[in-house]
């Protein structure tokens, strides 16, 4: 028996082992592609928002004495001003200095100018190094300034992310609220869950009827009322915001409209400002509501709101306590989808929205690209992604996972 | 035959000349009349589009009749909707509420009626009881059977004490063996509770298991309505004859009308029979001939089995306790005879000839079927 049923385990083994190799063979190409595009390129923007190696790249002798700085609130001794000034005069010499200026100017106010002006201003050779540097620039007896050095030497830092939260630490660690005229970022994030959660109850007041409507319309008409949703679909993202910028500027459609039907005199400002950012974003985001809904909607049975008729439930009874409960499911993921994707908008509230309605999106292409300032922007982006998490962790505790339905 | 002698005050819900179009072309329900009386249970049978269902959802409310009038307890219904016609009512699929409990579902229909909580609870306890679920009011409508789902679905249709209760084929999505056990179990409610029942199935055993009077449905008007026995015995025509029950059919013409209701018949290879006149006239009109197979009697009759006609055997099969014969007698190759087992008595064998009789009793001349020969 036994000599028997070896082979047979075994040839079972192989035969099962085989099936998995093709499973993983058919799915190993999109993994890769998984692997490289996506994973990896978060992985490694999370790691720049702690990791901070561009000071102590082009200033090593400093970045390796400072960890001896124990007593904050003095200065710390010879041997690190020593190091600093050595640093200071060879990336003069290499011409990287403005690496360092850059770095420090994050954290200090005229950091950039402080750096060069010690650096033109430092003897050749100094009898103590400390009197040196202070003579060449006075700022260098001021504890934070060494403070800004510490907290720049790597290479692992939570400064980028303080920062993305407005928040700073002094000299000493103790972590501070950045000044009101340098907080910039809590608003940028409140503003686009705001956003973000507006354009969600908008997109679900007006697309809640329409996904109705297809679900319960005769199959033909159905489709076609479909293909009108799926439309914007088939037209660029950048041509349809731009379309709103032709019917919504000052001369465009719908005030030249107003204006002829005598119900405004001048121009309303419709564009470059919140109207213009939540009607765009509104369209765009809007087919990403109806699909859930109307995918959930199909699926409900007639017969549960009849039923509900017969029992004695009046008609709005029946709707809103037996046929839109059952719909939350699609609520739920057309909600997240359209939110998830709202507050990562970045083009249309670019396009279409004025100075002061930029999304958070818009500050970590502007560190990414402009400013390359790429520590903050990674930041930024893992602060985005934490929020999102949070909120679909609270969501789902609050639905339950399984009350997710995209089709 | 019973209801046009009831007394109006008996009679809960009247169909007077209701018919039903959805494309103005074609008629589903043509010109309906029906009586039902307070406290009977009266099921609507007949095949897939009949109209059956039709008229059962005019009565719910959830279609308009094209024409004529639907009177709930002596009043018109015309003007008022379902949800306030007080009607409970069991669908194929349940349409138990997904995201309630089993206790909410039975209690919706006292809190659409402002029953406060403790109360409604009590009750729908209660009904839960009723149909033997009392246990499982926590339970979703997701983790319970079929059976079980199919009560919940009764209890919550009978909670609000409605008088009168609608079934659209509550069980058809039952296997075979829970199908017998429910239909014994609603007919005990029906009768423990006093309510009017109408049911509607295509299931003809259903039927004449639970009712107290059928009406055969067949291309928008009924054919016949009688209790479950008169239907059986004495269907009033070829459809009601085929559509209940085993029948065999023999095409003939009449060609003498007798005494006593009684008629003579030419069958199509020349033959005689002598049948019960039910809806032939005069001589000279075609019929059809249905006799049930186990009125029919092979080798083995009686001065009164006066038809005797000759049959073949085609098939012989063996059912223990009888034995049934698929003979082809006068044209009809289909014809089917229950043989009582009697020990002793030989088996016919296949191809042999046999003598087949039935008395004048058993035999109902029927219509003819008219243009419809399929």
């Amino acid at each position: 028996m036994s000599e028997q049923n070896h082979p047979l385990k075994a040839r079972l083994r192989r035969a099962e082992r085989m099936r998995q190799v093709k499973a993983f063979g058919l799915i190993a190409p999109l993994l890769g592609f998984l692997l490289i595009s996506f994973v990896v390129p978060i992985a490694s923007m999370m790691m720049r928002a702690v990791h901070d190696t561009e000071l102590s790249s082009v200033w090593p002798e400093v970045t390796a004495a400072i960890p001896s700085w124990r007593d904050r609130k003095a200065l710390p001794d010879e041997a690190v001003f020593a190091a600093l000034a050595h640093d200071i005069k060879a990336s003069h010499k290499d011409r990287t200095l403005s690496t360092a200026a850059r770095r420090l100017n994050y954290d200090l106010r005229n950091g950039r100018s402080l750096v060069f002006s010690t650096a033109r201003a430092l003897p050749e050779t100094a009898e103590r190094w400390t009197d040196a540097v202070i003579a060449a620039n006075g700022r260098w007896a001021d504890p934070e300034t060494w403070g800004a050095v510490y907290r720049a030497s790597g290479p692992v830092t939570g400064f980028f992310l303080l920062a993305a939260l407005d928040r700073n630490r002094t000299a000493t660690g103790r972590i501070v609220v950045a000044p009101p005229d340098e907080a910039l970022f809590l608003d940028v994030l409140k503003r686009t869950f705001v956003v973000g959660l507006a354009v969600t109850l908008i997109c679900l007041a007006l697309g809640y009827p329409v996904a109705y409507l297809l679900a319960t319309l005769p199959p033909d008409r159905g489709n076609l009322l479909m293909i009108l949703v799926l439309l914007p679909f088939w037209t660029s993202l950048l041509v349809r915001t731009a379309a709103w910028v032709v019917v919504l500027q000052e001369h465009g459609l719908v005030n030249n409209a107003l204006i002829w039907l005598g119900i405004i005199e001048k121009p309303m400002r419709l564009i470059y400002n919140q109207v213009g950012v939540y009607v765009a974003m509104t369209h765009i985001l809007l087919p990403f509501m109806i699909l859930p809904l109307y995918s959930v909607m199909k699926a409900i049975p007639p017969t549960y709101v009849r039923a509900a008729r017969s029992l004695g439930a009046a008609p709005a009874t029946a709707f809103l306590r037996i046929y839109v409960p059952q719909t939350l499911p699609g609520i739920g993921a057309g909600g997240i989808l359209v939110f998830i994707m709202a507050i990562g908008y970045y083009i249309t509230p670019a396009l279409v929205g004025g100075a002061g309605d930029q999304l958070i999106s818009y500050f970590i292409a502007y560190y990414t690209s402009s400013s390359v300032n790429w520590g903050l922007a990674s930041a930024l982006g893992a602060v985005l992604l934490a929020a999102t998490m949070i909120l679909y962790a609270v969501y789902n505790r609050l639905v339950g996972a399984g009350g997710i339905k995209l089709g | 035959m019973t209801d046009s002698a009831a007394p109006a005050s008996d009679v809960l819900v009247r169909f007077s000349g209701v018919r039903k179009t959805y494309d103005g072309e074609t008629l589903v329900v043509k010109d309906l009349n029906l009586d039902i009386h307070r406290g009977e249970f009266l099921t609507l049978l007949g095949p897939s589009g009949s109209g059956k269902t039709t008229s059962l959802m005019m009565l719910a409310g959830f279609e308009v009749p094209t024409d004529g009038e639907i009177e709930l307890a002596g009043r018109s219904i015309r003007n008022v909707p379902p949800h306030q016609r007080g009607i409970g009512m069991v669908f194929q699929n349940y349409a138990l509420f997904p995201h309630m409990t089993i206790e909410e579902n039975v209690a919706f229909p006292l809190m659409v009626r402002g029953m406060d909580r403790g109360a409604r609870s009590a009750k729908a306890r209660e009904a839960l009881s009723m149909v033997k679920l009392e246990d499982l009011w926590r339970r979703r409508p997701g983790q319970l059977s079929g059976g079980q789902q199919q009560r919940v679905a009764l209890a919550r249709a009978l909670v609000f004490e409605p008088q009168l209760v609608l079934m659209d084929e509550p069980l058809g999505a039952l296997d075979k063996q829970l199908r017998e056990h429910m239909q014994i179990e609603i007919k005990h409610l029906h009768q423990s509770l006093g309510v009017t029942v109408v049911y509607v199935t295509h299931d003809q055993t259903e039927a004449l298991t639970m009712s107290d009077r059928i009406a055969v449905f067949d291309d928008g008007v009924i054919r016949q309505l009688d209790t479950p026995h008169g239907l059986y015995e004495e269907p009033q025509n070829a459809f009601v004859a085929d559509f209940i029950g085993e029948n065999n059919m023999l095409a003939g013409t009449v060609e003498e009308m007798l005494e006593n209701g009684l008629c003579r018949v030419a069958l199509a290879d020349g033959r005689h029979v002598t049948a019960r006149a039910v809806n032939v006239t005069a001589a000279g009109q075609p019929t059809r001939l249905s006799m049930r197979p186990e009125k029919v009697h092979v080798e083995d009759y009686g001065p009164q089995h006066v038809n005797r006609l000759i049959g073949t055997v085609k098939e012989t099969i063996y059912h223990g306790d009888h034995t049934r014969l698929r003979l082809a007698v006068a044209g009809n190759p289909e014809f089917t005879v229950k043989m009582r087992f009697r020990p002793n008595r030989p088996r016919p064998e296949v191809g042999e000839r046999v003598a087949v009789a039935f008395a004048a009793e058993d035999c109902r001349a029927l219509d003819a079927p008219a243009e419809d020969e399929s």
